[in-house]
């Protein structure tokens, strides 16, 4: 028997008006747990409205998306808010760290949106602190730190209440190379050792290649890499 | 090699042109940028200055019209005198014109009464200007020379010309009569001509002096004499000589002291009026402050920019400088142009007095010169150069790394130099409000407000982050964002509130020190009306009185228990720029304390020959008298010695009064009429019964004397009062409006620049209600701290204007009491909206865009 899928696309297509030029069309994907999967395109082909569709932050025009066995376009904003909450971590290119709270505060930040009771939100936090290289770091403002330990507070922050779905939109786009390197590992083990899936949106063949698989989404849909 | 690439070197290969040129692209390409990318924004700032412009413009240009008027109308009763000898009231001997007439030093002599007639059935008086038709017409010219041979009427008995504003006012013509009250009694004139309308603009009687004095009854007796010099006589010398020869109770004063004594009485009322008005205008400054800080912010990768590739930190400067000063321009002439739309109707709506009745004038036309008007607009330039140059300065000195790189701002750094600066000038603002006033006006008293106000803003910073460090965190994830947002950020919360902490704290000052005065007046009115009825003749008049027969028939009238008379009178003293006013009252009897609002005393009785006295506090602080002090006055030809034995509130003449017994001033002058009385009604009688008793029993004469009751003129008193300061309520609105529209901006610009900061916890799982939560929460923590800052310092700036700026421009004092339920609400109502502009702005950042924004680099 087949478990059933993290997350499913079928015939998922958007356009922005009914009479324009449709973004994507037609778009099917499946993805299961343990799974982590790299999406290269160019820039303007919609990467990030296929983001925005899988994390059920804009309405498809055609198609579903299932997470986790609901139906996105089934639910209304708070609902799928909420399942979002849940189940879904977001990593960026930009960090997007709340200036104003610490690095602890901002890694907890889920844990405080579902409500998780003191104690556990206090241990896990510091775990998932732990597990990036930042357990002493915990007090500090993020703007005392340096761009790759900033991009840690965020891939931190998307794993600590252990979502079923990681998305992850270019992160390594404003760190070096050796940063970069450290931060896609670091994305990579901490997704498979949760036990979840994850997508990887990027331009880098290189962070490309640390996924299982690469799809390519361009034109003609999203489709498989076709290696050399 | 390396010293022809320093950076003077390289400006000194520069042309000055060449720069100014440069930077005035510059400033013209972010102009552009401005306007193009925030033209809401703008637009509301430049109607912010033009409001504040309009106010302050519309309010001067009032008090310089009726100013005019007055100037312009004292002018035409002076006419070309050099010397102007007074004496107040009843006058002087008329023996004295022949005297001076005679002095080789002068070449013309003229004597003059000049009274403020009583008129039946009338509050207002009727000045009566009564000369030599032929010795006048070489003296005061432009009042007499058009009416030629007409000149002759004016001999026939109980002849008068009137004004044409004197005839309208009376509703006669050439030829009808017209009654005055003379004593207790009516006396009819005869209009005998109207005087041509650019003779005199206001209302006035003109008389031969003969025929005045008998009919006013003031036979052989002057109250002016108006000299005109010989050639080569130095009027000063002349004026210095004649003051030994002058009996007691006359002065020699120069035309202009005459001339600018209007100038003087309302001086303190008019630059007060001034400052409020320009309160909305540093409130609009604020705004402009706000503004450019948010849109600097906004603009730090662009600016930054700009810097890397080659603009000069003086450049930027002056290119945002000059963002400010075209905003603060355009909002000038706006302004101007308002400004004089609104003087214009108040002039001809309204009465053009703005609260004062000393400068009320009728149909005055609106007296606007080009270089004034060039002023206001200027004014507009600065202040909004002023509101923007911190920023910009800000701006220059940012490195451009730090400036492209991006993340937050320095504004700890900031808040840091806020600090000391906040600190020093609190320090001098305590400091400047201890120094007495300059040119009788309190210009410390404003700048220590000034000081106090800027220093409560600088320190806002430092004092919130204290606040919020304080704050514990309440497991809230809503509260506990909104806060640490607002402690970590404090600076952009500062910015947007500095325009309504500036406006708030203003008018709950203004409200604590109008409140306080009302309840000090309220108090005072309650200590001299302590009686059933209040009889008196109009005041300010120098014709109606009451003799001792009417004072004798007045008590004895059925219903009246008790009666008690005064006479008011005024008191020219030596060197002063206006007559104080006599009041001789009965003064046994009950306590001091009880029949006047005292505030010392002695209680050693005078010296031998003096006779104890009760100043004002003006008087006291003009010629520095003190309880104790002894000074000399002059009732005609009486001279008086008077011991001070206490000083009390007077909240009705702010030139200075003296209150003595009646009976020591009898004795002292022979007068024995009476112009006010305090009547108590028996027990059970019928007031109105009395009232119309009284009027028969006063006669013909009862037409002119106002009866009223303790509580009906309590009542007119208040209405008068709050008359007085509703200018001050609408231009304190007006401020707070600006205030609000500052809050409104911040929190517009704000959450635009944390739109990336909003989509990413939508992204999290934060709910769009959670979203607006947080923005409403910290909206309403932000007014919250704002309106409870805006309160403290208010209540600080309100010390100022209660015991130093109130009492240096009036001369009274006032005990402060606080309007708590009034500053409660109107807190209230500024949190509430205030909160409200933060969340409707939160809502536009909460668009689509907001998710979209989480891609775009921060």
């Amino acid at each position: 028997m087949t478990a059933t899928p993290v997350l499913q696309c079928r015939g998922l297509g958007k356009r922005y008006s009914p009479a324009g030029v449709a973004l994507l069309d037609d778009i099917n994907l499946e993805l299961h747990a343990g799974e982590y999967l790299a999406i290269m395109g160019e820039s303007g082909v919609g990467k990030s409205t296929l983001l925005n569709l899988l994390a059920g932050l804009e309405q498809p025009s055609a198609g579903q998306v299932i997470l986790d066995g609901t139906d996105l376009g089934a639910l209304d904003d708070d609902t799928a808010t909420l399942l979002r909450r849940r189940s879904v971590g977001f990593v960026f290119q930009a960090f997007h760290v709340l200036p104003y709270l610490s690095v602890g505060q901002n890694v907890a930040l889920p844990l405080d949106l579902l409500g998780t009771p003191m104690p556990e939100r206090g241990e896990r936090t510091r775990a998932m602190l732990a597990a990036v290289g930042l357990e002493t770091l915990g007090a500090r403002m993020p703007r005392e730190l340096s761009g790759g330990e900033t991009q840690r507070i965020a891939i931190a922050r998307a794993l600590v209440h252990r979502p079923r779905l990681v998305l992850a939109d270019e992160p390594t786009g404003n760190l070096d190379p050796r940063n970069a390197a450290q931060t896609l590992e670091l994305l990579r083990s901490q997704v498979k050792a949760q036990a979840g899936a994850g997508i990887l949106i990027t331009h880098s063949r290189a962070a490309a290649d640390t996924a299982d698989r690469i799809l390519v989404l361009d034109a003609r849909g999203l489709h498989a890499f076709a290696n050399g | 090699m390396r010293a022809a690439c320093t950076p003077s070197r390289m400006a000194e290969a520069v042309p000055t042109g060449g720069l100014l040129r440069s930077g005035l692209r510059i400033w013209h390409m972010l102009l552009r940028a401005q306007l193009r990318e925030q033209p809401g924004r703008t637009l509301l700032t430049v109607i912010a200055i033009a409001l504040g412009v309009a106010l302050f413009a519309a309010v001067a240009l009032v008090n310089a019209t009726a100013l005019s008027e007055f100037t312009h109308a004292t002018q035409r009763l002076i006419g070309a005198a050099d010397v102007v000898l007074r004496a107040p009231g009843t006058g002087f001997d008329e023996s004295l014109y022949p005297t001076l007439a005679r002095d080789p030093q002068v070449a013309t002599a003229s004597p003059v009464l000049e009274l403020e007639a009583a008129l039946p059935g009338r509050r207002d008086t009727l000045k009566v200007l009564a000369m030599d038709p032929f010795r006048a017409a070489t003296l005061q010219v432009a009042l007499l020379a058009e009416l030629g041979p007409q000149l002759v009427e004016l001999f026939a008995a109980d002849a008068a010309f009137l004004s044409p504003s004197a005839a309208a006012s009376l509703k006669v013509t050439r030829g009808d009569h017209f009654n005055v009250i003379v004593g207790n009694q009516p006396r009819a004139l005869h209009v005998a001509g109207i005087l041509p309308a650019q003779a005199y603009p206001q209302s006035l009687a003109l008389m031969d002096i003969a025929s005045a004095q008998l009919t006013l009854g003031q036979l052989g007796l002057l109250n002016r004499i108006d000299l005109r010099l010989k050639a080569g006589v130095d009027p000063a010398a002349f004026r210095s000589a004649l003051a030994a020869r002058l009996p007691p109770g006359v002065v020699a004063v120069a035309p202009q002291v005459e001339v600018e004594r209007a100038v003087t009485l309302t001086r303190a009322y008019r630059v007060n009026l001034n400052m409020l008005a320009l309160v909305s205008l540093w409130t609009g400054a604020f705004l402009v402050f706000s503004t450019q800080s948010l849109s600097v912010l906004r603009r730090r990768r662009t600016l930054a920019l700009l810097r890397a590739l080659g603009v000069t930190r003086g450049e930027l400067q002056w290119a945002l400088v000059g963002e400010g000063a075209a905003l603060g321009t355009i909002g000038g002439i706006l302004g101007v142009a308002a400004g004089v739309l609104l003087a214009a109707l108040l002039l001809r709506f309204i009465a053009a007095d703005l609260g004062n009745s000393q400068l009320r004038i009728a149909g005055a036309a609106l007296v606007a010169q080009p270089w004034l008007l060039a002023g206001f607009a200027g004014i507009g330039t600065v202040v909004a150069s002023l509101g923007a140059w911190l920023p910009a300065r800000g701006a220059a000195r940012e490195p451009p790394a730090r400036g492209l790189k991006g993340g937050d701002a320095n504004l700890a750094g900031t808040a840091r130099d806020a600090l000391r600066a906040g600190l020093a000038l609190s320090a001098l603002g305590a400091l400047l409000a201890w120094l007495p006033p300059v040119a009788g006006l309190p210009l410390f008293g404003y700048l220590a407000i000034a000081a106090l106000l800027f220093g409560a803003i600088l320190l806002v910073p430092v004092l919130t982050v204290r606040v919020l460090r304080a704050v514990p965190r309440s497991g809230h994830i809503i509260l506990d964002t909104a806060v640490a947002q607002l402690r970590e950020r404090v600076g952009l919360a500062t910015l947007g509130l500095a325009a309504v902490i500036v406006s708030f704290s203003l008018m709950v000052a203004m409200a604590i020190m109008v409140y306080s005065f009302r309840v000090s007046f309220e108090h005072w009115l309650g200590k001299l009306l302590p009686a059933d009825l209040e009889l008196r003749v109009p005041f300010g008049n120098d014709t109606a009185f009451w003799s001792p027969a009417d004072q004798t028939g007045i008590a004895a009238t059925a219903g009246i228990d008790r009666a008690r008379f005064r006479r008011i009178r005024p008191l020219l003293l030596e060197g002063a720029a206006a007559p104080v006013t006599l009041i001789a009252r009965d003064l046994a009897g009950e306590s001091l304390g009880a029949q006047l609002p005292l505030v010392s005393s002695v209680a050693a009785a005078p010296e031998p020959g003096a006779i104890a006295a009760y100043i004002s506090e003006a008087l006291g602080d003009q010629r520095r008298l003190h309880p104790g002090d002894t000074f000399e006055v002059s009732l005609g030809a009486h001279p008086l010695r008077l011991a001070v034995a206490g000083v009390w509130r007077d909240y009705a003449r702010s030139t200075g009064t003296v209150v003595i017994d009646r009976a020591a001033y009898i004795a002292a002058s022979g007068d024995t009429s009476a112009t006010d009385a305090s009547l108590w009604i028996r027990s059970g009688a019928d007031i109105g019964k009395v009232e119309q008793a009284l009027r028969r029993s006063l006669g013909s004469g009862g037409d002119a004397v106002e009866i009223l009751t303790s509580g009906d003129l309590r009542g007119r008193s208040l209405q008068i009062f709050d008359r007085a300061f509703a200018i001050t309520y609408a231009l304190e609105a007006v401020a707070v409006l600006i205030g609000l529209a500052g809050v409104s901006f911040a929190a517009s610009a704000t959450a635009l620049a944390r739109r990336a900061e909003f989509g990413m916890l939508r992204h999290v799982g934060m709910l769009r209600s959670q979203v607006r939560r947080l923005i409403g929460i910290e909206g309403v923590l932000t007014s919250l701290f704002g309106v409870l800052y805006g309160l403290g310092l208010g209540a600080v700036l309100s010390l100022v204007l209660v015991f130093v700026v109130n009492r240096q421009s009036f001369g009274w004092s006032i005990d402060l009491a606080v309007p708590a339920w009034q500053l409660a609400l109107a807190g209230c109502v500024l949190v509430a909206t205030s909160a409200l502009a933060a969340t409707l702005s939160g809502r536009a950042a909460m668009s689509q865009s907001a998710l979209r924004a989480v891609r775009e680099d921060w």
